[in-house]
């Protein structure tokens, strides 16, 4: 089906699924990227992209996809750091980093020591979303729609806590259960999108299209879709670039998202 | 940090929590809620009991763009002709479109109260309404609560660091500094001796001090007609 799509398009297969692929990504980034913005998630994502080589390592050991074993991983960590006080006296960037840099020591060790894999590091890093497969291509399509339905069902209590926790708490809400549920679809994200623009990148998508949109928002909403308009937006032109000048694509996606960030801040903010 | 603590509160009453910094009124207050749980003993409530919070500190992310009747819809289901009437009974009726982050400290109270209101809450707890508006900012708010009250016979419980211009609108005051010290009316309290040692000095020449208001000021402290206020709750003779 999306070989004859391809062709009616008249572009090759692969460039097809990294368009798709792209904006798929771009759908979930741009929700999630708002809540991240918001709630100063930004060094969270850092971490869970930093934890994805352990989760390699350990998906290669176990024989299982390397996604799920970096999805698997970021759960893991999305626990850890959903339960409070987890090391007490310590501050939350702290924690983070620590978390972040010794689950990323330790995915290299434990990669160095499987002599009979050979685990392309540097594609793990950068990502290479114009090898992107048709069975990844479906994983994201199923992540969309997992966690998009997950963040429409979850949306006004992520609001709520977002605004005020305790508040968010005495009126009702399960602060804990929806923390939980925001941080697992995060780490679902981040398996996915290291794929494409990797683990250096995965976080630029989610932070520059939301921080875009937050120039012509006026509501929670209005700035959900504008990141996923930009987040679509620089995944075409960043694709396009790369073909017309051979430039890599995964970073050329994040510099024209931060292009737009740009010309956005040329407008005066609204609400 | 805190122990020896009893405390109750019924339907229609006002009762105001004071105690100096470190007293553990907030602590107090988010054990009351459920926040956090105590080590020992227990806290009763009416089965199904709807409380409206206020909480002490709160801002909005500036990153985040919402205006006051997006906050309002938090609250759980209403409809915009409620939003717009809690909004109306505040005083504060322009603002249902107004950015968040825009709004002043005495606003800001007033859509937090709106939002609490908006459950029609049993108890209304409320952490330091008053704190950064002036002394007529004060005054009105304190005022306003307990009209509401008076409205809903809803219970409520504040808490405060300085007792003076509360006074009027209390049922009972609870004195807190890690136990509680001292309860009674605002009257006995401010003359109690365990209060006095709390707060050094002696309030009564300007604790007792009864404001008796003729006047009502808006939010920004010009003065209002009264007619239409005071008519609806049977006059002002609050301090």
């Amino acid at each position: 089906m999306l070989e004859s799509l391809a062709q009616v398009l008249g572009m090759p297969d692969f460039l097809l699924r990294a368009v798709l692929g792209g904006m798929g990504i771009a759908l979930l980034a741009g929700p999630l990227g708002c809540f991240v913005v918001w709630r100063r998630m930004a060094y969270f994502g850092e971490t869970l992209t930093h934890s994805a080589f352990l989760g390699v390592g350990l998906g290669l050991l176990l024989h299982v996809e390397p996604m799920i074993g970096v999805a698997a991983m970021g759960a893991v960590i999305a626990v850890i750091l959903a339960r409070r006080h987890p090391a007490e006296g310590l501050a939350e960037d702290t924690l983070l980093g620590l978390l972040a840099h010794s689950s990323l020591a330790l995915g290299l060790v434990l990669l160095a020591f499987m002599e009979d894999v050979r685990v392309d590091l540097f594609a793990y890093l950068f990502g290479d979303i114009l090898a992107l497969s048709a069975s990844e291509l479906m994983w994201i399509g199923l992540a969309d729609v997992l966690g998009l339905l997950l963040l429409v069902s979850m949306w006004q209590g992520l609001l709520a806590m977002t605004v005020h926790e305790s508040l968010a708490a005495v009126e009702g809400r399960r602060v804990m259960a929806l923390r939980l549920g925001f941080m697992l679809v995060l780490a679902v994200f981040v398996a996915l999108a290291m794929k494409l623009v990797g683990i250096l990148l995965t976080v630029s998508m989610l932070i520059i299209p939301a921080a875009a949109a937050r120039r012509l928002a006026r509501t929670p909403l209005q700035m959900a879709v504008g990141a996923v308009l930009v987040g679509v937006l620089a995944t075409g032109l960043g694709l396009a670039v790369s073909m017309l000048w051979d430039t890599p694509a995964g970073p050329s996606m994040v510099v024209a998202a931060a292009a737009l960030f740009v010309v956005m801040m040329l407008f005066p903010r609204r609400g | 940090m805190l122990n020896a603590v009893s405390l109750s509160l019924r339907a229609g009453q006002i009762v105001t929590l004071v105690g100096p910094n470190g007293a553990g009124k907030t602590t107090l207050v988010q054990v009351l809620l459920g926040l956090i749980a105590a080590d020992e003993g227990q806290v009763e409530r009416r089965e199904g009991l709807v409380i409206g919070y206020v909480p002490q500190r709160f801002a909005v992310p500036p990153s985040l763009p919402m205006d006051v009747d997006g906050f309002l819809r938090l609250a759980g289901k209403s409809s915009l002709a409620e939003r717009r009437a809690v909004l109306r009974r505040l005083d504060v009726p322009d603002l249902q479109g107004a950015a968040l982050h825009t709004l002043s400290g005495g606003e800001l109270q007033r859509v937090l109260l709106a939002r609490a209101l908006l459950r029609t809450p049993q108890l209304l707890v409320l952490d330091e309404p008053a704190q950064g508006l002036d002394v007529h900012g004060q005054q009105e708010l304190y005022r306003l609560i307990a009209e509401l009250r008076d409205e809903s016979g809803c219970g409520v419980l504040m808490v405060s660091h300085d007792l003076h211009l509360v006074m009027a609108a209390t049922d009972q005051v609870v004195c807190l500094e890690q136990h509680v010290c001292c309860v009674g009316t605002p009257e006995a309290i401010s003359q109690h001796p365990e209060y006095l040692r709390l707060f050094g000095t002696d309030l009564r020449g300007f604790a007792l001090y009864q404001h008796h208001h003729d006047h009502v000021h808006d939010l920004h402290g010009n003065v209002v007609s009264t007619s239409s206020s005071c008519a609806s709750t049977g006059g002002c003779n609050h301090a």
